[in-house]
């Protein structure tokens, strides 16, 4: 009778499991980048791969608890022994790795293995406990060095520029939301002023974590207009819960109105 | 305590083999007092029941917190009242802060960790049952046994101290990744003395834990009794002795991790602390550190830490299940062991999996893609002999049995959830969404947990001589059962909603929609924690009132059953034990006991 019981639980939390992944009940947002689709392409094939190998091994578990829970069974060895199990293992796992990894890393390699496009717009994010900023060149094109020794909120001087004496930072752009032009390659330098933080835009599908120390690159290209959430990923402190920014994509006449504006209010 | 001589020989590493003189010289003398016998013990079997008892406290004051944490993310006014108690700053009014939210999180996952997960499957049964079932009267090193228990003690009072210093916990989590954990409490309430308190109290936790492994490995090797060759060892012993080498490695990489982190905050250095931080708008005085390093040599010791917490399990579950399926599993003692090796080396170069969006090199991310998708194989082999050892059985539905099927359904949901985090292109998305939380809690939270109460069940009549009550171990393992799945599989699919793990609060517009399904999750959990209560109630009434245990209730063959329940002080009772059989002799009704001269009956 316990076996029956136990079967049939199994099943159950079999059957509604797959159900709420294949109804899609909780599911990704939809994709905005141009390198998106191969990631949701590659969690397809896993869900698929990983699903079926789930499904199996609940139904196998249940079915052998289900036959050989009840009556008084001749003991008997499955045919064969332990021989065909490890060959069968190696087989479906080792097709599964070179499924998965080395098919699956273009995905990868199509954010991170490609270099960015020349002629991409360059951003400059930083992370503090709770905020993102975002500095654009402005005319010039070139970013002022950073003084963290100048950082300072009161001021509102939050990356630390020096604008006294640095040509290159007087016409830096501080803003407080991600705004950039569709369809147009984007380049993101993340940097973060005081602890870990991550960078985690779900329709993006992107997410990397700001390190202290070092300067880490992220490129895309956002094909949908739209406003995006942007949180905080890397446990950074009390306000990690309620670290967030906004990523706008604009059209490009949208996107230098909305530069200028900026840029005047600097 | 012991004889010069068994030390010698361990030392110069002689005696690798089944050692009977070795043996009788390192038994001691019968314990007289109330202390020698019951705190400042030798005895194994009192250390193992020390170090059970510890996790079992432990493993309630976890739930609670997880408690307070699920009440708050689904009713986040709900006042709490005890916690109002506990902190009036950390829960003013018992309404928590976000930062108390964090502080419970960080405690939760280092007592659950190292206390519970790591201490009751390794350290506490291993201790009990090892010695036994290889036929010694203790462990090689009965001393430095029970000073990794009262060093663990120590690192599990530090650890419950930070509740109650001004500031509270650290709220870095387990994990405790610098710059946060380094710079001191200009990072946060509890980032001072509490990360301090919780520091020593990990590097306390890896002095026993080397102490530890070092008694397991002697012991397996050294104190084998007649007859007791590597391929007859119960695979439990197995699973306790490739753990303990893993554990020997890891541990003593998280030892000088914890100890450099202690530095950076009390001495200024700066090993992990990079120039130029503004905290607080106070900048930092450090140069020179990598934040990355102390992420590397964490997870070296924490990928394979989460096999040391899940490798006894595969060997408690794989002695568990002859003796209530009536047959030895398939391809004996080998298969599973050799499953075991190599997921116990193969561990120690998957760690980089946790580090995909870290900023490490996106090369280095295939590097350790691949070993991770590797180790898959040994995993599912094990996974294959568990199930299809079932064919053809006769199973007996003793609540051990039960925990230990319990245990392969929740080993292979979670390692489903492996495939996913295994690749970077997958897990770029999935990385710190509860579908992490999830796949841990299934893999080596709740196996190992539902691997442990296996063997509590299984072994209780051995260690304290009373039987458990069987119809409220059943109700206990049937809610559990559907409740875990409530919990963690739910997680798992808000996860794919890109729910972001370490909020105190749902505010964000993704999580808003969760919180219906945060509020399921929060009852199941309530209930999953109130079911615990018919465990504590069963274990606690059987041990006082429980019918008294015979020598071998469930007919099984290994040497803890062939002595009395509870055993003597030095196992067998000055009896010489001869083993001619392997563990796993077993045919329907028959079975052949390790010790006894009779005709095999399964051929293994």
């Amino acid at each position: 009778m316990a076996g029956k019981i136990f079967a049939v639980v199994v099943a159950l939390i079999t059957i509604v499991t797959a159900y709420c992944v294949i109804a899609h009940v909780w599911w990704m947002p939809v994709d905005i980048s141009v390198h998106g689709p191969k990631i949701d392409h590659q969690i397809e094939e896993t869900v698929l791969v990983a699903g079926l190998l789930f499904i199996a091994g609940q139904v196998v578990l249940a079915a052998f608890v289900f036959l050989y829970g009840g009556a008084r069974n001749r003991i008997k060895q499955i045919p064969g022994g332990a021989k065909p199990l490890i060959v069968f293992a190696f087989l479906l796992v080792g097709t599964e790795i070179v499924a998965l990894s080395f098919i699956g890393s273009k995905a990868w390699g199509a954010v991170y293995f490609e270099a960015p496009d020349p002629a991409s717009m360059r951003v400059d994010v930083q992370a503090g406990q709770f905020a993102y900023y975002f500095r654009y060149p402005g005319p010039d094109g070139k970013f002022g060095s950073l003084h963290p020794d100048l950082i300072n909120e009161g001021n509102q001087n939050y990356f630390g520029l020096d604008t006294d004496h640095d040509a290159d930072a007087k016409d830096d752009i501080v803003t407080a939301e991600l705004a950039i032009p569709v369809n147009k390659p984007i380049l993101l330098t993340l940097h973060s002023k005081d602890v870990g933080h991550s960078f985690y835009a779900r329709e993006l599908r992107i997410q990397q974590d700001f390190v202290p120390g070092l300067n880490i690159p992220v490129h895309f290209t956002a094909t949908q207009t739209g406003r995006f959430e942007i949180v905080c990923t890397q446990l950074c402190g009390l306000g990690h819960y309620n670290m967030k920014a906004y990523l706008s994509v604009l059209s490009p006449s949208d996107f230098d109105d909305w530069l200028r504006k900026q840029a005047s209010m600097q | 305590m012991f004889a010069a001589t068994a030390e010698k020989n361990i030392f110069l590493g002689v005696k690798i083999m089944p050692a009977t003189a070795a043996q009788a010289a390192v038994h001691h003398a019968p314990p007289q007092g109330f202390i020698r016998k019951y705190i400042f013990s030798v005895d194994h079997k009192v250390i193992g029941i020390q170090y059970l008892t510890m996790s079992l406290v432990a493993v309630f004051v976890g739930m609670a917190l997880s408690w307070a944490m699920r009440i708050h993310l689904a009713w986040p006014d709900a006042h709490i009242p005890l916690l109002g108690w506990l902190s009036p700053s950390g829960a003013p009014g018992g309404l928590m802060t976000p930062e108390y939210y964090l502080s419970l999180m960080t405690m939760h996952g280092t007592i659950m960790a190292f206390f519970v997960l790591t201490a009751a499957p390794l350290a506490g049964f291993g201790n009990f049952i090892l010695p036994i079932q290889v036929g010694a009267a203790d462990m090689a090193f009965p001393r430095l046994n029970m000073s990794s228990f009262w060093v663990t003690l120590v690192g599990f009072i530090l650890a419950c101290a930070t509740f109650f210093i001004p500031d509270g916990p650290p709220l870095s989590g387990w994990t405790a990744y610098a710059p946060l954990s380094a710079v001191g409490s200009v990072a946060g309430p509890g980032q001072g003395w509490g990360q301090n308190l919780w520091g020593l109290s990990i590097v306390c936790f890896c002095i026993a834990s080397l102490l530890g492994a070092l008694n397991f490995i002697v012991t397996t090797l050294d104190l084998r009794t007649k007859g007791m060759t590597l391929p007859r060892l119960p695979l439990s012993t197995w699973g306790w002795f490739i753990d303990a080498w893993v554990s020997l490695l890891a541990f003593a990489v998280l030892l000088p991790t914890c100890l450099l982190l202690v530095l950076d905050r009390l001495a200024g250095t700066s090993f992990f602390i990079p120039s130029g931080l503004v905290i607080n708008d106070q900048l930092q005085p450090h140069s020179g550190g990598s934040p990355l390093l102390f992420q590397h040599l964490f997870w070296f010791f924490g990928h394979p830490e989460v096999y040391i917490i899940i490798l006894p399990a595969f060997g408690i579950v794989s002695h568990i299940m002859p003796t209530f399926i009536r047959k030895p599993l398939v391809g004996g003692w080998k298969v599973i062991t050799f499953a075991e090796v190599a997921v116990g080396t193969l561990s120690f170069v998957v760690w980089g999996h946790h580090m995909f969006v870290s900023g490490m090199s996106p090369f280095m991310a295939m590097v350790f893609s691949v070993p991770t998708l590797f180790i898959t194989i040994p995993s599912v082999i094990a996974v294959l002999v568990w199930v299809f050892s079932l064919y053809h059985a006769n199973i007996r539905f003793d609540t051990p049995l039960l925990f230990s099927l319990g245990f392969v359904s929740l080993f292979i949901s979670g390692g489903i959830g492996g495939f996913f985090l295994a690749q970077p292109s997958t897990d770029s998305y999935l990385h710190a969404t509860s579908f992490v939380v999830g796949h841990f809690h299934f893999t080596m939270g709740l196996s190992a947990i539902f691997a442990t109460l296996a063997g509590f069940y299984y072994w209780f009549p051995k260690m304290f001589g009373r039987m458990m009550n069987e119809k409220l171990g059943k109700v206990h393992f049937w809610l559990s059962f559907v409740l875990v799945y409530c919990v963690f599989m739910t997680m798992h699919l808000t996860g794919f909603a890109g729910a972001v793990r370490r909020y105190s609060a749902l505010v964000d517009d993704f999580m808003v929609p969760l919180i219906p399904a945060n509020k399921f999750m929060t009852i199941a959990a309530l209930l999953l924690g109130a079911t615990q209560f018919i465990f504590l109630f069963n274990a606690i009434w059987s041990r006082f009132k429980g019918p008294k245990a015979p020598n071998n209730p469930w007919d099984a063959t290994t040497l803890e059953w062939d002595t009395t329940s509870p055993p003597p002080f030095d196992n067998f009772g000055g009896r010489q034990i001869t083993v001619y059989h392997g563990p796993m002799e077993y045919d329907g009704e028959a079975s052949v006991m390790q010790t006894s001269p009779a005709e095999s009956v399964a051929g293994t």
